[in-house]
């Protein structure tokens, strides 16, 4: 067998993405780093190709919108499409029942036909995609990542018999099984050579839910996260960690965003909002907001300045989570620019959380 | 100095000419910085500088927020070869990710973690200066991380004696401290203790903010320094306690500096 193209040596090349055609699930980013997919094409995209192997991704949930959930979800079963051992936390009971809400790998083009309501440009990009598609067909595109159905429960085949931990958080009084869990699980993807064999992912929900019983120890909180940064340091592992802000002091909230190589947030869209509606495109299909506020540099000092930090979240036909930049409606005048929407407090003093 | 020097370096007192002495030694550097605007890159600025062949002083680094390897690399981007210099034993690096990984629970554990951690710094220093003779930089890429690595239990007074700790080293060797934090972290609390106390003993606050007006892809964010310069040796007594204010843009093999809209 060939030595993998993927590369964690001092000495690499500063290549451009490529997808590495051994390992299904993996690119080869900038500066040494690999890639795995978030399982939302449009996020890889966003981010630059996906979250970086060794990365800690924090996800700042809006009280109100469930779509933190919904990143969790396509995470978790990109891994599990790509074969990855995965180890889900979370503070409900069962955790395990959790696993059946993840969606099925299905293909947003295959639904060309029996969507009319496609507008041009829409089936535009499609063919373009379509076309490049046909032209590498063993495609590697696909090995890498999948479109969700978040409407279809993840067959059958993609569970039974794979490496799933599933930890609930609600059973201890302290973070330590939750962090033996993580500590032994992250044993097993140590970053010992420049071959990769597996990768790990983590997926930890609601992870200072008032439920838990350490609520009230933030320090023990921070604690466990800079644990868990730690050891993927050293992991070809990603862990994505989302938790509510609103329930932490503002400190340790800063503190919990400051350890995130990745970091992002929802926000919910008020219903009915009429000034809303009036400035942005495509209102009604708008499910939330998301906001990424950065993004992992690792083995770099260059930060990555992307065109937009808000993008809206909707599904496609129902089914696909798509992320948008915002297209701003025409608006006359000044009516638009002292509008803002803040997730804890629905007020409009805060301008500037939305920017196009 | 052959090579020309940017605004930071100017800000802190680099042209300025000394016998041998750099003009940060004896003195504490705190950079600070915000979940929007990371300062590591005046971290790597100085860790290259202290550790370029003009000079001939040594650095302590400790390491609690990121692994050699990814020093390694962005130095490595700025010409400079950290790996090298450890073998020249110019470069001590402490990695200190999983520091106190056990022990968390006993209050009594994590003081004496710190106070080892401090004697293994003094030991360096000691050693270090009396091999070359030279100023050494002791640098903690994440003072935060720190606090929470050692305060278990809700104690910050350790890390604050250790910074005090730290701080009779300048004095005493003559070595400079370097410290990054987090400035938003503390913006929420009444009295930020550790915060308050870092400003008032560093001789030397950089600022990294983003701009205000949003990020924008030629200028990354905008640096403020505040040199309080009441240094001894800097020969002519000549006091600039002064606030300087530039915008910066971050390349792979150094930074721009230049103040706000006279971007070249």
């Amino acid at each position: 067998m060939a030595a993998p193209n993927v590369r964690s040596s001092s000495f690499s090349r500063n290549v451009a993405v490529v997808s590495s055609p051994q390992i299904p699930g993996l690119k080869c980013g900038p500066n040494g780093t690999t890639f795995i997919s978030t399982g939302i094409r449009d996020l890889d995209r966003i981010l630059g190709g996906g979250y970086p192997l060794g990365s800690l991704v924090m996800v700042m949930e809006d009280p109100e919108a469930p779509h933190h959930m919904d990143l969790l979800r396509t995470f978790m079963s990109q891994g599990l499409v790509n074969n990855q051992p995965l180890l889900y936390a979370s503070a409900s009971k069962d955790p395990k029942g959790f696993l059946g809400t993840l969606p099925n790998p299905g293909s947003s083009k295959e639904d060309k036909p029996t969507a009319p309501d496609l507008d041009q440009a829409e089936s535009l990009r499609i063919a373009w995609q379509y076309r490049k598609y046909m032209e590498n067909q063993k495609n590697s595109i696909d090995d890498y990542s999948n479109d969700f159905d978040m409407r279809k429960p993840l067959e059958r085949q993609f569970l039974a018999g794979r490496p799933i931990d599933c930890v609930s958080l609600l059973d201890s009084s302290d973070l330590s099984v939750a962090q033996d869990h993580c500590a032994t699980f992250l044993s097993k993807f140590l970053r010992n050579s420049s071959n990769i064999a597996s990768i790990g992912r983590i997926a930890i929900q609601s992870f200072c839910s008032p439920l838990c019983e350490y609520s009230e120890k933030e320090s023990e909180m921070l604690l466990f996260i800079r644990l868990l940064k730690s050891m993927l340091m050293v992991s070809n592992a990603v862990a994505i960690v989302t938790f509510p802000p609103s329930m932490l002091s503002p400190s340790t909230s800063k503190r919990l965003q400051h350890m995130a190589d990745t970091l992002l947030s929802i926000k919910a869209i008020p219903d009915g909002d009429k000034e809303l509606e009036k400035l942005l495109t495509g209102y009604k299909d708008i499910n939330g907001f998301l906001n990424v506020h950065k993004v992992a540099r690792i083995n770099t000092q260059v930060p990555v300045i992307l065109e937009a930090k808000t993008f809206s979240m909707s599904l496609k036909k129902r089914r696909f989570v798509a992320l948008e930049c915002l297209n701003q409606a025409p608006v006359d005048g000044s009516s638009g620019t002292s509008y803002g929407t803040s997730g804890s407090c629905s007020g409009s003093s805060n301008s500037g959380a939305l920017d196009f | 100095m052959d090579r020309s020097l940017n605004l930071l370096d100017l800000a802190l007192g680099f042209d300025q000419e000394q016998a041998d002495a750099s003009p940060l030694s004896g003195k504490l550097v705190l950079i600070e910085d915000c979940v929007e605007t990371s300062g590591s890159f005046v971290l790597h600025q100085l860790m290259k500088r202290v550790l370029s062949p003009h000079s001939s002083e040594a650095l302590i680094f400790l390491a609690f927020a990121r692994p050699f390897s990814h020093y390694d690399r962005i130095l490595r981007k700025l010409g400079c070869s950290l790996s090298t210099q450890k073998a020249n034993n110019r470069l001590v690096f402490f990695d200190m990710l999983l520091m106190k990984c056990s022990g968390v629970e006993e209050t009594k554990e994590n003081a004496s973690a710190v106070a080892k951690l401090f004697r293994e710094i003094q030991e360096t220093v000691r050693k270090l200066c009396s091999v070359a003779n030279s100023n050494v930089t002791v640098m903690v890429d994440d003072m935060s991380l720190q606090e929470i690595a050692s305060t278990g239990n809700s104690n910050q007074d350790h890390v604050l004696d250790f910074l005090h700790y730290c701080h009779t080293l300048t004095s005493e060797s003559n070595c400079s401290l370097v410290i990054l934090n987090h400035e938003d972290i503390y913006t929420s609390m009444e009295r930020p203790a550790f915060l308050l106390q870092m400003v008032c003993l560093a001789d030397v606050v950089i600022k990294a903010e983003p701009l205000a007006s949003g990020l924008a892809n030629d200028v990354h964010g905008q640096l403020s320094v505040l040199n309080k310069g009441i240094s001894s040796n800097s020969g002519r007594g000549s006091s600039r306690n002064k606030l300087q204010n530039f915008q910066f843009r971050i390349k792979d093999n150094g930074i721009d500096y230049f103040y706000p809209g006279c971007r070249s």
